[in-house]
């Protein structure tokens, strides 16, 4: 028989094939499985964080733009007409009142981009899971490396958001206190970004359900889970969707690290437990969809 | 030699349909081994269940000692897979392709900085270590792919129809890689549905269809088997073909007719087309060839591989 390459001008260069499939440099194999057992979330949260690399400066630019425009506009703006006609909302001035409320909404925003049109592009799109689906990794830990790079995204972001706040002067509390507001808003992100990670992995083509979310849940979050005005300003029958939001809940608890906004522990607890169960409610379902999706 | 996949009665239904009908299969270390068959015979389940994605139905399996569906994590530490689709990280440049891939193994950062100049080498591709992987040619992303599968030095390399899709030479290329890593040791089960490529690289194979086997061996032997040394083609006009054919009794071993020729199975290839001519009988072209496993599949079913 002929040369393969001949001609190519890919001509093989010497190379010692025997070292490259027994170099006695690694592991033996059950070790390696054992070290994925132990931290193979990390290892996928790893090259999730890696791709984000590619878009870290309008990560930056945004984590950074988007308190600011929201100081401005309400602190300076919306805020002066606010203080000026109706008092101290809550409490304290309309700034002091909406940014920690401002800064969950803004978390959990970011975290319904993450957690739909990249999921789906990890099975449908780009397949980008079905790469380390072969290796070690289980589904389940596929699915928690995700959300941990997406977690230690917003840490980031949340802390920045804390930063502006504390610049402007809208976290009255000792900032020891007030930098809660950050592990506040990554879990309120994570509280609803679990179960639609979950629901994302179920989606097998298109994702016309991602606009509607955008549109019917988040919006409404947004406009009415007590972020612009307390839920008591709402007539009652539409206390239920603060009820149901993870952002009221977070903000609540937001407000409390912010300012010292007066709730009480019970409350506080039921915020914490609403958001841990979400939480922790979405994680199991995001492993079985995933496993269900990978390994069938 | 021990063997290292063992498979008795492998079953996998989806509903209503029975993808992989009771495959029994064994591999030894070393050799490289083929699933021949048309696509949808079942070849691509029945490798997933090796590679502890996907849960058999029933039948026994055991890769290494270890049972895919309930051992999956320790079975995937030992295997390198090429799937048919390629799923590089386009996100990620050429070389953290191999990097990143390596940590889903627990390797260090230290080892994989040398192992990914090693298989980048390999794969022919150290000039483009720092491209975007969307800027490879799809042989190129073939043996990235190949590279990547070879990060943890597996024992066992699955490969999944390794070369549809690729041009002729990126075809050779392919070949001689992974033709090294058997050289080298390296255990290599391969499916595919194009009959040169299991001659060029299978020691062994299993012809597959409709989820059973239909017939095992060597190439070589498969070929002695359920085939006679030569192939006499003839075509006469696809309009003629059959009528042709009733007066071709007797010449070679048998005949079978496809839409566009006439194939007569003969130990001596030109002694047939003589007899042929002495007929009568002049067709538009003819050529004698050696029998291939595309004649061996075509024996046993009935039907041509690639549709």
């Amino acid at each position: 028989m002929t040369d393969p390459t001949h001609g190519t001008g890919l001509d093989a260069p010497e190379f010692d094939a025997a070292g490259l499939v027994a170099s006695g440099r690694v592991p033996p194999h059950t070790e390696m499985a054992a070290r994925t057992r132990r931290s193979g979330s990390w290892f996928y949260a790893e090259t999730t964080l890696r791709g984000m690399r590619a878009f870290a400066l309008p990560i930056a630019v945004y984590a950074v733009l988007q308190p600011l425009l929201y100081m401005v506009a309400l602190g300076v703006g919306l805020g002066e007409l606010v203080d000026r006609g109706s008092g101290p909302v809550d409490g304290v001035d309309y700034l002091t009142f909406v940014a920690p409320a401002l800064l969950v909404s803004t978390v959990v925003m970011s975290v319904t981009a993450e957690m739909t049109y990249p999921v789906m592009s990890g099975f449908t799109w780009q397949r980008l899971y079905y790469g380390p689906a072969a290796s070690p990794l289980e589904p389940g830990q596929i699915a928690r490396g995700h959300l941990l790079a997406v977690v230690l995204r917003f840490v980031l972001q949340g802390g920045v958001f804390w930063v502006i706040m504390e610049a402007f002067g809208a976290a009255p509390s000792g900032w020891w206190q007030s930098v809660l507001v950050v592990p506040v808003g990554v879990l309120t992100a994570t509280a609803f970004g679990t179960p639609l990670q979950a629901y994302a992995s179920t989606i097998e083509d298109e994702a016309y359900q991602f606009a509607f979310i955008q549109r019917f849940v988040v919006m409404p979050m947004f406009l009415f889970a007590g972020t612009f005005f307390p839920l008591s300003a709402m007539p009652v029958w539409l206390h239920w969707i603060g009820w149901v939001s993870p952002v009221w809940h977070g903000t609540q608890l937001a407000r409390v690290a912010s300012y010292g906004a007066d709730v009480s522990p019970v409350m506080i607890a039921v915020h914490l437990a609403f958001l841990l169960a979400c939480t922790v409610g979405g994680v199991v379902w995001a492993t079985r969809s995933y496993t269900r999706r990978l390994h069938s | 030699m021990p063997a290292v996949i063992t498979a008795r009665g492998l079953r996998k239904t989806y509903g209503n349909f029975t993808a992989v009908d009771g495959i029994d299969l064994e591999v030894e270390a070393g050799e490289s081994f083929g699933l021949l068959g048309p696509n949808g015979a079942g070849k691509s389940t029945t490798m997933r269940m090796i590679g502890g994605t996907l849960d058999r139905d029933g039948g026994e399996l055991a890769v290494l000692g270890l049972d895919p569906g309930t051992q999956g994590p320790q079975v995937r530490a030992h295997l390198g897979v090429v799937p048919q689709q390629d799923n590089l990280d386009e996100e990620l440049r050429v070389r953290e392709n191999i990097v990143m891939y390596g940590r889903y193994f627990g390797l260090s950062r230290d080892y994989l900085r040398d192992k990914s100049a090693e298989l980048l080498a390999f794969a022919q591709l150290e000039a483009k270590a720092k491209d975007k992987v969307s800027a490879l040619s799809g042989g190129m992303k073939r043996r990235l792919t190949i590279a990547r599968g070879l990060v943890n030095e597996p024992r066992i390399l699955l490969l999944d129809e390794p070369t549809t899709g690729l041009d002729p030479q990126a075809r050779h290329i392919l070949w001689d890689r992974l033709f090294r890593l058997k050289e080298a040791g390296t255990t290599l089960v391969v499916t595919t549905h194009f009959m040169d490529e299991a001659e060029q690289l299978c020691d062994r194979l299993i012809v597959v269809d409709h989820g059973r086997i239909m017939a095992q061996g060597s190439p070589a032997s498969l070929i002695r088997e359920h085939s006679t040394r030569e192939v006499l083609e003839l075509r006469f006009g696809s309009a003629r073909n059959a009528s042709v054919v009733a007066q071709l009794e007797g010449v070679g071993e048998r005949q079978e007719v496809l839409p566009d020729r006439i194939l007569v199975y003969a130990h001596d290839g030109e002694a047939a087309l003589e007899q042929v001519t002495s007929r009568g009988l002049h067709p538009v072209t003819s050529l004698v060839r050696r029998a291939s496993l595309e004649d061996v599949f075509l024996r046993l079913t009935g039907r041509s591989l690639v549709d």
